[in-house]
């Protein structure tokens, strides 16, 4: 029985956006405590992009989630649970957002909804950095290779090179070998000995190391060609990727192939709590500025929670623990009783994940960008390298939304999301100064791109 | 720290002080252009970019009219065209007696050489098929057009630096005090400007400088909302408006159709976002004038902060308080096109060489006067 809570008295619900791991332990959680929230999502079944569910999966879950299918399943079977008994909104989208409320979009049909506490657990997308020939037909996102994976149950290829670095590089080259592509190489920028350095750290997590030891090793014992300090030069062909150019310990090294997945980290997708106000830092280990958040999930801003990939990249794991310490707290600050006990648990969990998470960091380090001149930067507005640089000097500029206004950088489609990351280690590059001194760019709605004649549906 | 010592400091590097500071350059005057931000960046840089005559009172046609020359002339004054083109400005009816309001204004303004050409429903279709059924007609304004307001104001400002300028940006003017002769301005940081004159090209933030000197102007802060979709296959190559009001267009190159109408609500820290209701009458009002809208996507939309008066002229004249004190600034949300003429006049203003036509309109004082007639 629903006890008499604050959303039975005609007050806003309790929101959640994202059904990844972090949004549906933490709704997981009101509803425990009897609070039963709105849970809105872009796709249409629970998983968030880790735990990605295809409409129609073949084969074991084994093969699209590797080591981690319990956990994915455990997450998907919360998640129905969820649907059944929470309001649960599937492929909804939230395009907008202003203190109190969400602006939704689902079916074309549009709602504004107003919260009395909200959780963002928006997740993570490719930190996308640029390089010759990435916007060539054939060359994948990490992330985007294993979707297809996942939700396809299809694999780009058949000859397929992976490179960049993160240990998402390791694990999609290990499922896409096993799913039957013809994995050529992997070529892992970061070093061998910071990864031995690291070690230490990442034996906080045994579980999780034998896991990347096992596919390093599953790699190498079919034949796959595993090369650190590797450098990425370029994707080459007339229509689609034909080559990929790498400088390996100092030597040029080429592989003819039919596609290259590359993996320069994950960004997290913090739209909403930048048009929520929330407050950000700068976050050196990502390269990125993060919305701020107290150690359970409180933002700066008025009732606006934390958890996930999208307040700073922690991993799945993580993930679960923060979007439940976000929803004690949410529940607590609402004068509903939560197990202290509990949040000791979590904070004790989440702070020996955090140091697998340092480790994680010194083993496979962001890489900065660099590239000549007559490499695309934006790919939605065609705005190059060159064009950028000179832009930057004319005009003496400091900040990457000056840079977006001289030069149309993150004006397109989408909005910066994927070249902002690029945009801003050049910038920064170039004008000799420190990533975190030139600011990032004002979010600004739709989120993601909105239908013109939907608009007109909105209820003033 | 010795203040920098100018014959003009400029406060506000917006595209009527930045081009007021090249003008000013161009006579040879020492000028300081000073912005609490960077150049260009508030509504001369966020506007919808329309440069457009058509529609203007005939006091502003004046300045319109010499603008029109300096748009022209882009590429040799500040280095860039700003994506500048003539191509033409469309005001449409929705009904007979709008048609006959955009006629009354041609007959108006016919000592102007507009070229104003009204056009009926049944022309309208034929030259311009891409707009929607119901529209009564036209007015057609061929050489109106539009231009990239990112890229002007910034570019007026590194023009006139280039040519000796102080270009002062990121610094927020604080105080002023009288020095001899001259006004002695500190910034927040503690740099100080030593000027003989001051412009207040301050836009919107304009009525707060004007307080600071002891002139209380009834400026209203407004919040224009626009949006831009994206890129579509060409639809229309002029500027569109509506008689009425309420909703503007026009589609870029890169084919991107940007729009705005209606207004948006401020936030703390001198930001604003577009407003909902705003937003839902664009997206009502933009397929019905071009129904390929209809099928666009939205990538953006944004809002700018924007200073208006009442009968919707800006204030462009000396303070009758303070000696040597010219205020430039409420352009109303129409303030893009005549700004670069703006500048140069109140170049020559400033320095004792020229005048205003129908300057009672523009007026510090003219509240004043109202308020004695009644």
């Amino acid at each position: 029985m629903q006890m008499n809570r604050p959303d039975d008295l005609g007050a806003p619900p309790m929101v959640v956006v994202g059904a990844g791991p972090a949004g549906v332990r933490a709704a997981q959680t009101l509803l425990r405590h009897g609070v039963r929230p709105v849970i809105v999502d872009e796709a249409a079944l629970p998983g968030g992009q880790i735990y990605r569910q295809g409409a129609a999966p073949r084969g074991h879950a084994r093969q699209r989630y590797g080591f981690e299918w319990k956990r994915a399943q455990a997450i998907h079977a919360a998640g129905a649970d969820l649907a059944a008994r929470a309001d649960y909104r599937a492929a909804t989208a939230v395009w907008n957002a202003a203190p109190g409320s969400l602006d939704l979009i689902r079916d074309g049909e549009l709602e504004t909804l107003a919260y009395s506490r909200l959780l963002l657990a928006t997740g993570a997308t490719d930190r996308v950095l640029p390089f010759p020939g990435w916007t060539l037909p054939g060359v994948y996102s990490l992330g985007g290779a294993q979707i297809a994976l996942k939700s396809q149950g299809c694999v780009f290829g058949p000859r397929i090179v992976f490179a960049g670095t993160g240990p998402l590089l390791y694990l999609v080259a290990y499922q896409y070998a096993r799913a039957g592509a013809q994995v050529l190489a992997v070529l892992d920028q970061a070093s061998l000995g910071g990864q031995v350095r690291a070690t230490p750290a990442l034996l906080s997590q045994p579980g999780m190391l034998a896991k990347g030891l096992y596919y390093l090793g599953w790699l190498r014992a079919r034949g796959v060609s595993v090369h650190h300090n590797a450098q990425l030069d370029a994707a080459q062909g007339d229509s689609r990727v034909e080559t990929v150019r790498a400088t390996i310990g100092g030597q040029s090294c080429a592989f003819a192939c039919d596609a290259l997945a590359v993996g320069h980290g994950l960004r997290a997708e913090t739209q909403l709590a930048d048009l929520l106000d929330c407050a950000f830092d700068f976050d050196a280990g990502q390269r990125a500025w993060l919305p701020r958040r107290d150690p359970d999930g409180r933002s700066s801003a008025a009732s606006v929670y934390l958890a996930g990939d999208g307040a700073g990249i922690g991993g799945a794991v993580m993930a679960e623990l923060a979007g439940e310490r976000a929803a004690l707290a949410m529940l607590a600050d609402s004068g509903i009783a939560v197990s202290v006990a509990r949040v000791r648990s979590l904070a004790r969990r989440q702070a020996k994940w955090a140091r697998f998470r340092r480790g994680l960091d010194q083993a496979f380090p962001l890489p900065a960008a660099g590239c000549d001149d007559s490499v695309m930067v934006c790919r939605c507005e065609e705005v190059r390298a060159g064009t950028l640089r000179a832009a930057a000097e004319q005009y003496a500029i400091d900040d990457l939304n000056r840079l977006k206004a001289l030069t149309r950088i993150g004006m397109g489609l989408c909005q910066g999301r994927m070249c902002q990351a690029g945009a801003a280690e050049l910038l920064a590059d170039c004008r000799g100064l420190a990533l975190a001194d030139i600011g990032r760019l004002r979010g600004q709605a739709p989120v993601k791109p909105l239908n013109l004649a939907m608009l007109g549906g909105v209820e003033p | 720290m010795n203040p920098l010592k100018t014959e003009v400091a400029i406060i506000g590097a917006g595209l009527v002080g930045a081009s007021a500071a090249l003008a000013l350059r161009r006579m040879g005057v020492a000028t300081a252009l000073i912005d609490s931000g960077a150049s260009g960046a508030r509504a001369s840089g966020v506007n919808f970019g329309g440069v457009r005559r058509q529609g203007r009172s005939i006091e502003q046609l004046y300045l319109a009219q010499r603008a029109h020359g300096i748009w022209s002339r882009l590429p040799e004054l500040i280095g860039t065209d700003a994506e500048y083109v003539r191509s033409g400005h469309l005001k449409l009816a929705r009904t007979e007696s709008d048609l006959d309001k955009l006629r009354a204004y041609r007959d108006k303004v016919s000592d102007f050489d507009l070229g104003l050409e009204i056009i009926d429903a049944a022309e309208l279709r034929r030259r311009f098929p891409a707009l929607g059924p119901g529209l009564a007609g036209g007015s057609l304004c061929p050489q109106d057009g539009q231009a990239n307001p990112r890229l002007v104001a910034p570019a007026f400002a590194h023009a006139a630096a280039r040519a000796g300028a102080h270009l002062l940006e990121h610094c927020a003017i604080t105080q002023s005090d009288t020095q001899g002769e001259d006004f002695l301005l500190t910034a927040a940081d503690g740099r100080r400007i030593r000027a003989a004159t001051v412009i207040n090209a301050a836009g919107a933030w304009g009525a707060a400088v004007a307080r600071g000197f002891g002139d209380d102007l009834p400026l209203q802060v407004k919040y224009p909302t626009m949006l831009v979709t994206e890129p579509l296959a060409p639809q229309i190559g002029v500027s569109l408006g509506v008689e009425g009001g309420g909703f503007y267009a026009r589609q870029v190159t890169r084919g991107n159709v940007v729009m705005g109408g209606g207004y948006g609500v401020a936030l703390p820290g001198d930001r604003s976002r577009p407003g909902r209701a705003a937003l839902a009458e664009l997206g009502r009002t933009a397929p019905a004038i071009l129904p390929a809208l209809a099928c666009a996507s939205v990538i953006r939309c944004w809002s700018g902060i924007e200073g208006y008066f009442s009968d919707k002229n800006p204030v462009i004249g000396f303070s009758p308080r303070v000696p040597r004190l010219l205020h430039a600034f409420g352009f109303s949300g129409g303030g893009f096109q005549i700004a670069p003429a703006v500048g140069e006049v109140i170049a020559e203003m400033a320095t004792g060489r020229g005048g205003l036509m129908m300057a009672e309109k523009f007026s510090v004082s003219r509240w004043d006067a109202a308020a004695q007639a009644a």
